[in-house]
């Protein structure tokens, strides 16, 4: 029999071991399962959270693949910390990208990368709106934006198929459902290191994180607007009492966290693809949920968050190809970790006591 | 004519399953967002059943226990760790999405017998109406009289009564002596089994082999029917029949080549869902009683 009992306050040691512990036992978890399921789990162990380190251009991958997870999961910080549920983050990103790429296939001439900073716009605008209809139906209508949110994921991933199938299709693409290539002016350039040259895809859209998770920091603990999404997620009632909009910051945790999904939409795919295709997001809305909680809802957690993920994904892809184990995996891994997590936010309000008779 | 409803009800079978197990979780004051996990596990564990014991019916037997087990880890999280519902609901997805997608990889490619229909005795004989309604498999004949069941369950029987109250306000449940948890916790593993049902349906009936996250959103749209039905059993029915019509209808319009995109059709069954959703929201907001009122909330058992 366990029983809980409560903190008088919050533990400051389970804050930082909450997290370390649950992907410790995550990865326990997981080799078991592998085991169960006849995988050699060393090897498993290995291609997953070793083999991605094992060379510089894999390592400076691992930044590629986090850079939009970390976008989308700063986005959802806000919207969780109001107890707000943007679980369609997939769908914004799609949309932000679509309405971009469709800005920039305008201007097929142009070199200058003003077109570019124009799309970081175009996508943020893209996003945002495909957040306005769960943010509008939840604050007019009440209705649930859980639901809202996710049903439009499906009809944004039908929405670019159509298009990148029918109106932006490229007529020289022989028959395979592609846009035109962008224009040198919405391409994100490789970063070249003096000496060194490349280093694996690494681009100069990470340089979006620097900026960002500063300001992120300041934005939830220096300013009124961060001050009153938190009081309306941790306590509801407080938010009346201080005569907080309940509306107006579910709307603006919408808004905004539907505008950074399209601007992380954009930097991948202007960054890595170049042209659209209908499929851009390979599921970074989803794992970005993992990646916010992960990293407790803060900034600088949700960077080192962001990495770990970003680790285990693209060593599930070197798992796909040497050992043929489906790619699909790595949700195994993220869903065992947020339960760990999650009990572990228990743990930081509770103390567990352990006693055998009842 | 007769062909196409029999089709729009078998469409409707996995959602009605899986949306009335959910009804009764959060009549109990458990919100679970899982629901897509719990019937893609029924699938596959359906799937694996069917092919290795030869037998549709063990596919059922094999759905719901998938099912079961997948109610259990969210149970065991949600309502003994009291994490956040939302957020463990949405990990059990991710999981049976990962979990499934390696459990099924040695299937792909593989076909299953599907489940056989029963007639019954002289009511099939019935023209028409004896086709539609009495030449079924066992799970639609189930899933009605599951729906019987809970109505008058929730209504009339005493345990229903104690479910709703702990659903409504488990302080006071508890302090009248109710076990809240043991009672969630048996709620909980219903609606586990249900979608688990409903799940296994789709590989029994609609199609017969295996693909990654062949559930499509069906779990997320019992979720949004549950609210489409205000919490009221029968309501589901119908709520299931519309969904699976416009399934239909969207298909039969990329068949017959309408001019319209086939992707467009195909958004219709998650518009439609927003759109009822948004019209059932709004009028429930002006009456709040439907909603269970603890729903979504942790209990935390102060002994």
């Amino acid at each position: 029999m366990i029983t809980f009992t409560p903190r008088d306050k919050v533990s400051n040691s389970w804050t930082l071991i909450g997290p370390i512990l649950s992907i410790i036992l995550t990865v326990i978890f997981g080799l078991l399962i592998f085991t169960f399921l006849g995988f050699d789990p060393a090897e498993t162990l290995y291609q997953i959270f070793i083999s991605p380190f094992s060379r510089i251009d894999r390592v400076s991958d691992i930044f590629v693949k986090a850079c939009p997870l970390i976008i989308v999961g700063i986005g959802l910080m806000f919207c969780f910390r109001a107890n707000v549920w943007n679980i369609g983050a997939e769908g914004q990103f799609i949309m932000g990208t679509l309405l971009a790429g469709s800005f920039a296939l305008l201007f097929p001439n142009v070199e200058t990368k003003l077109l570019l900073l124009c799309m970081f716009f175009v996508g943020f605008l893209g996003g945002a709106l495909w957040a306005f209809i769960p943010a509008i139906l939840k604050t007019k209508l009440n209705v649930n934006e859980i639901l809202v949110s996710l049903m439009l994921v499906y009809v944004a991933m039908l929405f670019i198929d159509f298009i990148v199938r029918g109106p932006l299709r490229d007529p020289m693409s022989f028959g395979f459902p592609l846009s035109k290539p962008y224009s040198d002016g919405a391409l994100i350039n490789k970063i070249s290191f003096p000496g060194i040259g490349y280093l694996g895809q690494l681009h100069y859209g990470i340089l979006f994180i620097i900026l960002l998770i500063p300001l992120a920091w300041v934005f939830n603990n220096k300013t009124l607007a961060g001050f009153q999404i938190n009081v309306l997620g941790s306590a509801p009632k407080a938010a009346r009492f201080a005569g907080f909009s309940r509306e107006r910051i579910t709307m603006s945790v919408l808004l905004l966290s539907g505008g950074l999904a399209g601007v992380a939409g954009v930097i991948e795919v202007s960054a890595n693809i170049g042209q659209l295709q209908p499929e851009v997001s390979f599921g970074y809305g989803f794992t970005a949920i993992i990646v916010a909680f992960l990293g407790r809802l803060s900034p600088v957690g949700i960077l080192f968050a962001g990495i770990i993920i970003a680790t285990v994904k693209l060593g599930a892809d070197n798992a796909q190809m040497t050992m043929g184990i489906p790619k699909v995996v790595t949700g195994l891994f993220e869903g065992i970790l947020l339960f760990f997590l999650l009990t572990g936010e228990t743990l930081q309000k509770y103390k567990i006591k352990w006693s055998w008779n009842k | 004519m007769e062909s196409l409803i029999l089709t729009i009800i078998a469409t409707s079978i996995p959602l009605l399953m899986a949306a009335t197990g959910e009804l009764i979780t959060e009549k109990s004051g458990v919100l679970n967002l899982g629901v897509e996990g719990m019937m893609l596990s029924g699938a596959v564990g359906a799937l694996g059943a069917v092919l290795w014991l030869e037998n549709p019916y063990f596919g059922i037997i094999a759905g719901a226990m998938s099912g079961l087990f997948m109610a259990c880890i969210f149970s065991v999280f949600t309502i003994n760790f009291m994490t956040n519902q939302v957020a463990t609901g949405l990990g059990l997805t991710i999981f049976a999405t990962g979990l499934t997608g390696l459990a099924g990889a040695p299937l792909v490619g593989k076909t299953i017998p599907s489940l056989p229909k029963i007639e019954i005795f002289l009511l099939s004989d019935i023209p028409f109406i004896g086709n539609i309604l009495f030449k079924q498999d066992l799970v639609a004949y189930l899933s009605i009289c599951i729906i019987i069941l809970i109505t008058y369950f929730l209504k009339y029987s005493k345990p229903g009564i104690i479910l709703r109250a702990v659903g409504d306000n488990h302080v006071s449940a508890h302090s009248v002596g109710y076990p809240v948890k043991k009672i969630r916790w048996y709620a909980t593993c219903f609606g586990g089994m249900c979608a688990g049902i409903g799940g296994a349906y789709i590989p029994l009936v609609l199609t017969p082999h295996w693909s990654e996250g062949m559930t499509a959103g069906r779990g997320w749209i019992a979720l949004a029917l549950v609210v489409f039905a205000s919490w009221i059993p029968w309501r589901i029915i119908v709520g299931a029949l519309i969904f699976g019509g416009i399934t239909i209808a969207q298909l039969v319009g990329q068949a017959r080549g309408w001019p319209i995109p086939s992707q467009i059709l195909s958004m219709m069954p998650y518009l439609a869902t927003i759109i009822a959703l948004t019209i059932i929201s709004s009028r429930i907001s002006k009456n709040n009683s439907v909603v269970p009122a603890s729903l979504g909330k942790p209990f935390f058992d102060t002994q």
